[in-house]
């Protein structure tokens, strides 16, 4: 495959019907009211030269070189400002544009160093580009005046440098970092010939708001901005279109490699999730997967306090299906169990559960989806009919109001959070539902018309209060409810109770009532109002709850069923969504049917040729209990930490510890692996054939561009083990297992590699009914029929503030990193990033004499370890908050057995801590929490 | 002298019950009852059930008609 050039109109599309007829060079074109001249050439097939115009960004019409001749006009239009009219002649091609464009390049070439055949961007250079198609032949000015070749390279970033002197000062860095990103980071300093691309106030990149998301880069039509990759690897030679392996918005991306070496990644255009849009862990740290840490061979220790010793994948493979017979030989067929992991694809998901439950017999398979959206699944199913987000990520383009509840998408989800804040500068109005004041809340061009600052822990009392406004107010969309729902009557008796008024609960919440009325009145009063929502709802004590109150409130107000409405779970990890589509959860087979269901089984049954157990199987939390009882003896773990992200840390390395056997598959030696006995080496997304299904249901191909670095793919190892316990389990290639899932599965009926290859992706359900997929749900009825309102009691958690532990621990993301840190960590991120900190609230810092820097001990009744502190007033005073992406600190080693009560999902969200001072700044914080024996 | 952990089982199956709280009594035993049946592993419901045959102090009242649903031969 050669490497891959998307089109680029010039300018962006413009919505709507193609009404207006121009002629260009002589050819008839139709186009949509308000395109430019510059596009709809490009659309008949004309290219007009260009440098400051790229078709992901607004005209701007600096350069002058796409000057253009009107009939009727006087002068020469820039044909990128220029919007067609109907019946318009232009001409892209006459002697004079010849000549001023040949007068634009030579000003541009007269102050850019000549150093072509040694530039990085020597190939891919607009510039270059436009010399040749403009004939430049000369430049009459020399290149001995005024000039700004000596300018200086920012080389502060650790991924891209900004070469000053190569700038044409074309804006686009600027106006991608506004208009795509939305951080406004850069701009231009200074008038005239001294105009320049300045970071923030005249500092480094990294001293500026930059959060590297590599637009700047991307818009680049020089080498100005340069990725370092380039620099040090040269122009890539071939690009193969993939999935990113992070969060759950599953952006596409170009690998551009060297051979087999991967160059860069670059946001593909054509991704329906980003649409050519990348963050700084999508673009740049993709390092991790060719790191020296990555262990490529299986390895197999008798005691996890005895050294590993690297074998062959037959004696690996061997040792573990001997080891699962025999434990289940002597303890029972339940006495097994398997983990599955949201970083790995639709099909090794689909592989692992099958192989628990059909080759170990047993319906003990559970997912890491359990401590995050377990609840979304139980909620939205109780009310909706399935577990999935409502909306496209595009839907949040006809949002009048956002309502966003337990969410930081600047951090967790940043490419979709650039779509909400593009809305949001349009003029959306936002609801801020969050303990803490994250970045939405006000920043450039942002800022939130409610920030409900509600204390951790009481969202039930929040969401019913607003829906008692919509309520008692005559705010319900009466006529969308009697036509689509059910068990309203009860529901708004219920919630019409005194005990759910804004004033009855804002001494629960924390909320002021005249706050909360009025973002009710917005949310309800909005023509569409969307609700977005993450960890922060579902990892409580009443997570399913959460949901369900969010799904009424959104049924109540008729925000259910088109474009921009809707409830929507921005998910954690890349296949969240898809691993519990899968049949990861004990109690579900694939596409969220129960395991009790006759008929259902029988597909499984015949296909797979085994019986299936009727009953539902552990999830994680009971498989620690029943290891740490006795009952529960063996575990493969798929692609999964969780020593590290599992809560109460103590509890979990008990329940490792007392199991006989414990396999683990991941790319790297981890925390869990300290408690293994047997080590699988995984591969990294670059070398996985599947797919992956981000948070909008929407199915990408995840493409290798090398063959697996260990020899193997996951679901062949998969497959082998299962065929060693005596199971025949076989696929040829990814795709079968595809087919599999398609032929078992009715909302994948319609889904194969070959359509992801013809059409890029597809969103469930996506079958004889809708062959393409589906965009939006609930359009004309729920998937359960009638939309089911549920009463949603607010009970409290249990775990509460005491005068021992008197402060509340919350936890969270950051942009750099990503969840464990296993993969973040061992790339260039860690620039911005290398530990875990405190935020508290200055007042509960200098009531215990702990400034800005310190380390300090972070107790709870079950655990305590140490980080360095930061002093903010984002917290409420008497909350504080912690990100997991280090080991060395081991947030979860203080938080408890809390979970939900619908589904067990952690109650990561609500812990009682107490923060001491421990040591002077200039000392390290020590590496504390629950290890094995022997390991350290 | 901290109080002894409450066994996992029980703790989740109060947990459930406080969310039908609300609900009449015999209602919210149904309730719990067919949640437990189709979310919990039959060993953590026999658990539960053995408990509450032999008046495990820790159970909620709720829970306790709800374990006795779970006893009965299935319908």
């Amino acid at each position: 495959m050669t490497l891959i050039k998307e089109p680029d109109h010039g300018t962006p599309a413009r919505p709507g019907e193609a009404t207006v007829a121009v002629e260009i060079d002589g050819t008839e074109v139709l186009v949509p009211e308000g395109t430019s001249v510059m596009r709809a050439a490009s659309e008949a097939g004309i290219d007009i030269p260009r440098l400051c115009a790229t078709d992901s960004l607004e005209a701007f019409g600096s350069c002058r070189l796409c000057l253009v001749d009107i009939d009727g006009r006087k002068g020469t239009p820039a044909s990128c400002t220029t919007p067609v009219t109907p019946g318009m002649k232009v001409r892209t091609q006459t002697p004079e544009l010849a000549g001023l464009r040949r007068g634009v390049m030579e000003l541009y070439i007269s102050d850019h160093p000549l150093d072509c055949l040694t530039c990085p961007a020597n190939g891919d250079c607009e510039l270059q580009d436009m010399a040749g198609v403009v004939g430049l032949r000369e430049v009459r000015y020399g290149f001995d005046g005024e000039n700004h070749l000596d300018e200086p390279t920012d080389s502060s970033n650790p991924y891209f440098d900004f070469d000053a002197s190569k700038c044409i000062s074309c804006s686009r860095c600027v106006r991608a970092c506004g208009e795509v990103q939305g951080t406004f980071a850069l701009t231009i300093e200074g008038r005239g010939f001294a105009s320049k691309v300045a970071a923030g106030a005249g500092g480094s990149f990294m001293e500026s708001d930059c959060v590297s998301c590599g637009a700047c880069v991307q818009a680049c039509p020089t080498s100005t901005l340069q990725e370092r990759s380039v620099v040090e690897l040269g122009m890539p030679t071939r690009s193969v279109v993939t999935t990113c392996a992070y969060c759950g918005v599953g952006c596409s991306f170009k690998a551009e490699l060297r051979g087999d070496e991967v160059v860069r990644m670059v946001p593909y255009k054509d991704g329906g999730a980003n649409e050519g849009h990348s963050c700084v862990k999508g673009r740049f740290a993709f390092g991790y997967a060719s790191h020296p840490d990555r262990q490529l061979k299986p390895m197999v220790r008798e005691r996890i306090t005895d050294p590993w010793h690297e074998v062959g994948w037959e004696e690996a493979i061997g040792h573990v299906a001997r080891r699962m017979l025999d434990i289940q030989a002597r303890h029972g067929a339940g006495a097994i169990g398997g983990i599955t992991s949201s970083r790995c694809t639709n099909e090794e998901v689909y592989a692992v559960q099958k192989m628990v439950r059909a080759a170990f017999g047993n319906n003990n398979v559970d997912t890491c989806a359990r401590v995050c959206h377990s609840p979304t699944g139980y909620g939205l199913k109780q009310t909706y009919g399935t577990s999935a987000g409502t909306q496209d990520f595009k839907s949040v383009a006809k949002a009048d109001v956002i309502l966003v509840i337990g969410a930081n998408p600047t951090d967790g989800h940043p490419v979709f959070a650039s779509r909400m804040k593009r809305r949001l500068r349009q003029g959306a109005r936002l609801i801020v539902a969050d303990p803490r004041r994250i970045d939405l809340v006000r920043s450039p061009h942002v800022e939130a018309a409610h920030h409900l600052q509600l204390a951790p822990g009481t969202n039930v009392a929040l969401v019913n209060a607003l829906a008692h406004v919509v309520v008692t107010e005559g705010l319900v969309d009466r006529a969308f409810v009697a036509e689509r729902c059910e068990d309203f009557e009860a529901w708004e008796r219920f919630i019409a109770r005194p005990e759910h008024s804004p004033e009855a609960v804002a001494g629960i919440t924390g909320v002021p009532a005249e706050e909360l009325r009025a973002a009710a009145r917005l949310y309800a009063g909005a023509p569409n109002a969307a609700i977005y929502y993450g960890l922060g709802v579902t990892e409580h004590s009443q997570g399913s709850t959460m949901v369900m109150g969010m799904a009424n409130l959104a049924m109540a107000t008729g925000n259910i069923g088109r474009e921009g409405v809707g409830v929507n779970p921005l998910r954690g990890q890349n296949n969240v969504q898809g691993s519990c589509d899968m049949g990861s959860f004990p109690h579900e087979l694939p596409g969220y049917r129960h395991v009790s269901d006759d008929a259902v089984r029988s597909v499984f049954e015949t296909l797979w040729g085994r019986t299936l157990q009727p009953e539902p199987g552990l999830r994680i939390p009971n498989m620690f209990d029943s290891a740490v009882d006795g009952t529960f003896r063996a575990l493969f773990v798929h692609g999964e930490d969780i020593a590290q992200s599992d809560p109460n840390t103590r509890h979990v390395t008990a329940a490792l510890s007392a199991m006989e056997l414990v396999v683990v598959q991941d790319l790297f030696l981890n925390e869990t692996s300290k408690f293994a006995h047997v080590f699988l080496p995984g591969t990294s997304f670059l070398e996985k054939d599947g797919t992956f299904t981000n948070a909008e249901r929407r199915i990408n191909r995840v493409r290798p561009v090398m063959a697996p670095r260990t020899g193997k793919h996951e679901w062949q190892i998969v497959c082998e083990i299962a065929q060693a316990m005596g199971y025949p389990m076989k696929w040829d290639d990814a795709s079968q297992i595809m087919d599999e899932i398609a032929m078992t599965t009715p909302t994948f009926a319609g889904v194969s590699f070959g359509k992801l290859d013809r059409v890029g992706s597809v969103q469930w359900p996506c079958n004889d009914n809708a062959p393409e997929g589906t965009p939006i749900m609930h359009v004309d009825g729920f998937v359960r029929g009638r939309g089911r309102f549920v009463e949603t009691v607010y009970v409290p958690t249990e775990e509460r503030s005491t005068r021992r532990f008197p402060l509340i621990l919350t936890t969270g993301r950051i942009l750099s990193q990503y969840n464990v840190g296993a993969q973040t960590r061992r790339t260039g991120n860690v620039a911005w990033h290398p530990e875990d900190v405190l935020e508290l609230h200055p007042h509960d810092a200098e009531v215990r004499g702990i400034r800005d820097g310190d380390t300090v001990a972070l107790a709870s009744r079950v655990g305590e370890t140490s980080l360095r502190a930061r002093i903010d007033d984002r917290m409420p005073v008497g909350v504080v908050y912690t990100t997991f992406h280090h080991p060395a600190t081991g947030a979860n080693v203080v938080t408890t057995e809390h979970s939900d009560w619908a589904t067990n999902c952690p109650e990561y969200k609500v812990t009682a801590v107490q923060v001491a001072l421990k040591r002077p700044p200039a000392a390290e914080p020590a590496a504390t929490g629950p290890v094995a024996a022997g390991e350290r | 002298m901290a109080p002894p952990p409450v066994a996992a089982h029980v703790r989740l199956a109060n947990d459930i019950a406080a969310q039908f709280r609300h609900r009449d009594p015999a209602a919210a035993a149904a309730e719990i009852a067919a949640h437990i049946r189709a979310f919990w592993d039959p060993r953590m419901r026999a658990r539960l059930i053995e408990d509450a045959e032999a008046g495990h102090g820790g159970l909620d009242p709720l829970t306790v008609s709800a374990a006795a649903l779970l006893a009965a031969p299935a319908r």
